[in-house]
């Protein structure tokens, strides 16, 4: 078949707009933003996620009520001017309770979501780049922890640090959702590592951390990016399921997980309780997800989406 | 005349795309006769391709079919699916490009071939089976009835081509379309099916549409040609009238743009300028016009349709009356003669060996693959060193010993006077400013992700050049590549093909080595492409005076730019020396054979030349011949007397210097013998 047909793009650069000329200046750091940017999806969720952010730290200061304080003459009251998300069955406002909750729980998903990722790419990457010792060394550590229940560790571990800082919950959620994400970008890399511009890399004399940065993980970009927006929501929820338990994040203190839990069961009695808080986690994970998408556009040169040659 | 076999009158096919409707076929005639050859000739993207699978009906349901096609007086288009099973494979057959994908690997060869007879015949499956096996003899498969019983994989590519031809002609069928049938195929290989072919067509006396891109298999083979540009017939006739008195510029473009085997001279090659336009959104006029150099106000305005030139030639132009020849001949570069000058490359019996393991708990090793098996070589300053041969003989191993700078298992690699085995990381690093490389697939060595500006800085990056500097460096490079510096921030796959090569040249001279290795750099490129590449590699060499080491398995490509050839055969250098004494006095039987298995585009010329045909495929490098190992295919070796066979059994002959100085072969019965 002819390359005209297979090859869409090669029509494109054929009938292409003139380029502006951006000699020299033009490295990718500067195309990829540009090219965010102008997603505009991806724009409206990145302020999706600031204004969340806005609305978790700013909001409480609107509400005369503290996220523990109750009010003993609202029980399971309907949202109102006075409790606008309504009270739960103790009497607390759950408008303070889920502005609480939001702040950790954005917290903890973009954090958890940014770092397993991270580990994931590093150890998947390092693993199938160099082979030999360092792959099986980073393998069986993975096969390791992958065979650990995780959620164990973390019940155990949890009390020795009860009362220091819940961000430690952070790093023990991310230390151990990694490990599928690296076996899987290890794949990858293996199958990028025999593709002639790694090559042509290595010839040139590229170091090969460089060429892991520069080569390998753009290249297997859209699915970091999808496994990180992913694992946001995740994180999440596992969060709650911890705290379920008694560990994490403990009453009186809340997070979006605890509430949606304790609100589940009354979701379709008293709505008020889990609308607000699943709303929010909704809410975070599309806006997240949205920012994945313009960037995973961004990154991908072939993807139309993006393309200057859709702008008007 | 008789009623030809195919009549194609007006045929278009087009699809729709994101960015409009893609005309690949625009207004296509052609007539087939039984028992003829017509050649259609185009660049990737001309349609070419699209047209056959139309008259096969297997395009894809999206794209729009209108004219006519008709078969033996009978109408093919419009007709349902079930309707032209009953001709296809029975009546017309093809013959695919890549015989891998054309078989299905789960089915003994036989079995495939009995199908193509038992979906169609009446005949018994035990009938089938035996006339399968009369097929595979006919087709040049030796051992047919034991072989008849193997897989696909079992086969080598040729030996694959041969049951794809044997399953085409099994009905003996009326017609036979063959799409770029010997493109994925070794030169000794596709002299080989082309044989098959013509027999073929003698035992079936079928019309047979041959598609390629290579001008040179048409010559020898086709007795019309008909090239086609975008979509449309630009100029058709007999194989003479075509090759001796186009009248189409595109058509003297091509042919002044491909290296020939045949000239000692080295001539400038005069390559196509631009690109083949898209398909979408065609304007109107010529398609050809902003490459032409002929081009006049009439053609940007009207398209000009197929008129008579003389008989049977007929032509799209409306300059097909200017006869003058357009400056196609342009200069002569000549030949370094640089044998006292310092030595860049120096290889001394290297030896790449792989071991083959089997076992997943004890893993043993069960045998050797001689990829490389002690060769050697020096390369000068200023020089081309032409590396030759087959897939598989060992061509790429070489370069990546070289380009690794590690000690190899057996031998000394010495690169700029350096010993590669006494390197330090600083020094290898150091080393690897002079010695830089060119990938033969400009897809695959360009970093998708990146745009062209950090392409070309990465290499200058990597050696700690300052930002400043890359900056005024990297429009340097796009100037001298022939690309424009507005270039800088875009992505690869905004290129095509030539440009992207380009790019992979520009990033390979960034650090000004002194030695490019470059493999197979040309071999992804179309023709009218090829030698404008070729061109900036000849006029870079000769400004920035480096040596190249070019790896090709073409080797009029490699008589165009190389000072010297050295032709590889399972491992082994079998002949090295300048190119003109090793083209027109080959010594080694392989040799002979390798420069007569490739076609010349002039079909006087081809029809008459001797032709060696190698029987059967390389061996595999893991199984090499004891003694000579190219006595299993050569036809000297059989010739021989008894008696003096055992010294190729038994002794490997060692490279000797015979004839001019310079030129050594490796056989123990060398004998001059001029082929071309």
């Amino acid at each position: 078949m002819s390359a005209s047909i297979t090859n869409p793009h090669s029509i494109a650069a054929l009938s292409g707009s003139p380029v502006q000329p951006l000699i020299g200046r033009s490295s990718r750091g500067r195309l990829v933003l540009r090219r965010f940017l102008r997603h505009r999806l991806s724009l409206i969720g990145l302020m999706c996620v600031m204004l969340l952010y806005a609305l978790a730290f700013l909001g409480p200061l609107l509400t005369p009520w503290g996220y523990a304080e109750q009010d003993p003459t609202a029980y399971l009251a309907p949202p109102s001017a006075q409790h606008w998300f309504g009270t739960t069955q103790i009497g607390e406002d759950v408008f303070a309770q889920t502005l609480r909750g939001l702040q950790k729980s954005l917290t903890i998903g973009l954090l958890v979501g940014v770092i397993s990722t991270g580990i994931a790419a590093v150890v998947g990457t390092a693993a199938g780049y160099f082979g030999g010792w360092v792959d099986r060394i980073l393998m069986w550590v993975v096969d390791l922890l992958l065979v650990i229940p995780s959620f164990l560790i973390i019940a155990i571990l949890s009390p020795a640090f009860r009362g220091t800082t819940w961000l430690i919950l952070v790093v023990l959620l991310a230390a151990f959702s990694w490990m599928i994400t690296a076996r899987i970008v290890r794949g990858l890399t293996l199958s990028l590592r025999e593709r002639e511009f790694v090559l042509a890399a290595r010839f040139m004399g590229v170091p090969p951390w460089r060429i892991i940065a520069r080569h390998i993980v753009p290249n297997m970009a859209s699915l970091l990016i999808i496994d990180a927006t992913i694992t946001v929501g995740t994180a999440i929820l596992t969060e709650t399921g911890l705290s379920f338990f008694g560990f994490g994040v403990q009453p009186p203190d809340v997070s979006l997980g605890t509430l949606i839990a304790s609100g589940t069961n009354s979701a379709l009695t008293f709505p008020w309780l889990f609308l607000f808080s699943g709303g929010l986690l909704a809410l975070t994970v599309l806006s997240v997800n949205f920012v994945g998408d313009g960037l995973r556009d961004a990154l991908d040169p072939t993807s139309t989406r993006g393309s200057r040659r859709r702008v008007r | 005349m008789t009623e030809p076999v195919l009549a194609v009158t007006d045929l278009t096919v087009s699809f729709p795309t994101d960015h409009g409707l893609l005309t690949a076929v625009r207004g296509l005639n052609y007539q087939v006769s039984a028992g003829e050859v017509l050649g259609i000739v185009g660049e990737s993207g001309s349609g070419k391709s699209v047209s056959s699978m139309a008259v096969m009906g297997l395009l894809p349901p999206q794209a729009t079919i209108t004219g006519s096609i008709r078969f033996q007086g009978r109408e093919l288009l419009g007709r349902s699916d079930v309707e032209l099973s009953q001709i296809r494979g029975r009546r017309i057959s093809m013959i695919f490009q890549d015989p891998l994908s054309a078989l299905t690997p789960v089915y003994t060869v036989g079995d495939q071939v009995a199908e193509a007879l038992l979906v169609h015949g009446t005949l018994s499956r035990q009938a089938a089976g035996a006339r399968a096996v009369e097929l595979l003899n006919v087709v040049g498969i030796p051992d047919a009835a034991r072989r008849a019983q193997a897989f696909p994989h079992e086969f080598s590519g040729g030996m694959r081509q041969r049951v794809v031809i044997a399953m085409a002609i099994a009905n003996d069928p009326d017609l036979i379309i063959a799409d770029e049938p010997t493109t994925a195929l070794d030169v000794t290989v596709q002299a080989q099916v082309l044989q098959v072919l013509a027999t073929a067509r003698e035992i079936t006396g079928a019309g047979i549409v041959l598609i390629t891109h290579d001008l040179g298999v048409v010559a020898g083979f086709a007795d019309r040609v008909q090239v086609m540009y975008a979509g449309r017939t630009v100029e058709t006739g007999g194989v003479d009238d075509i090759f001796y008195h186009p009248r189409m510029p595109y058509t003297r473009g091509l042919l002044a743009s491909i290296p020939r085997v045949d000239t000692a001279q080295r001539r400038t090659l005069v390559p196509i300028g631009g690109q083949p336009p898209s398909l979408v959104g065609l304007g109107p006029g010529c398609p050809f016009a902003p490459r032409c150099p002929l081009v006049i106000d009439q053609c940007r305005s009207t398209e000009p349709d197929l008129a008579p030139v003389s008989g049977t030639h007929q032509c799209a132009c409306h300059r097909a009356a200017v006869e003058a020849a357009p400056p196609l001949v342009s200069g002569v570069a000549s030949y370094n003669s640089v044998s006292h000058s310092r030595v860049l490359l120096r290889v001394e019996h290297l030896v790449r060996h792989y071991p083959v393991r089997k076992g997943t708990i004890l893993r043993r090793q069960v045998g050797t693959v001689r990829a490389v098996d002690d060769i050697s070589f020096e390369l000068r300053e200023q020089e081309t060193l032409g590396l030759v041969g087959e897939s598989g003989c060992g061509k790429t191993s070489t370069l990546m010993e070289i380009l690794n700078l590690t000690a190899p298992a057996q031998g000394r690699i010495e690169v700029l006077g350096t010993d590669v085995s006494a390197l330090d990381r600083r020094r290898r690093m150091q080393l690897r400013r002079d010695l830089q490389v060119v990938f033969q697939d400009p897809i695959a060595s360009l970093d998708p992700r990146l745009p062209v500006f950090d392409l070309l800085a990465e290499p200058l990056r990597a050696h700690g050049v300052p930002g400043a500097e890359i900056r005024r460096r990297v429009p340097e490079l796009l100037k001298l590549v022939g690309l424009s510096p507005e270039h800088a921030s875009r992505y690869p796959a905004e290129f095509s093909g030539g440009q992207r090569q380009r790019i992979g040249i520009g990033r390979a001279l960034a650090l000004e080595p002194k030695l490019l290795v470059l493999d197979e750099p040309v071999s992804a490129l179309d023709v009218s492409i090829q030698a404008g590449v070729l061109n900036l590699l000849d006029e870079l060499r000769v400004r920035l005076g480096l040596a190249l080491l070019f790896v090709a398995h073409d080797l009029a490509v490699v008589r165009h730019i190389a000072d010297r050839v050295a032709v590889m055969y399972l491992g082994k250098i079998v002949e090295i020396g300048p190119v003109d004494a090793v083209y027109t006095a080959p010594q080694h039987p392989y040799t002979q054979a390798l420069i007569s298995a490739i076609p010349i585009p002039d079909p006087a010329k081809e029809s008459a030349r001797e032709r060696i045909l190698l029987t059967g495929d390389l061996p595999s490098p893991a199984d090499v011949p004891s003694g000579c190992r190219f006595r299993t295919r050569c036809f000297r070796y059989a010739a021989l007397p008894p008696g003096l066979r055992s010294r190729c059994e038994q002794e490997e002959p060692a490279r000797q210097q015979r004839g001019e100085p310079e030129h050594e072969s490796a056989c123990h019965y060398a004998a001059a013998h001029a082929v071309l």
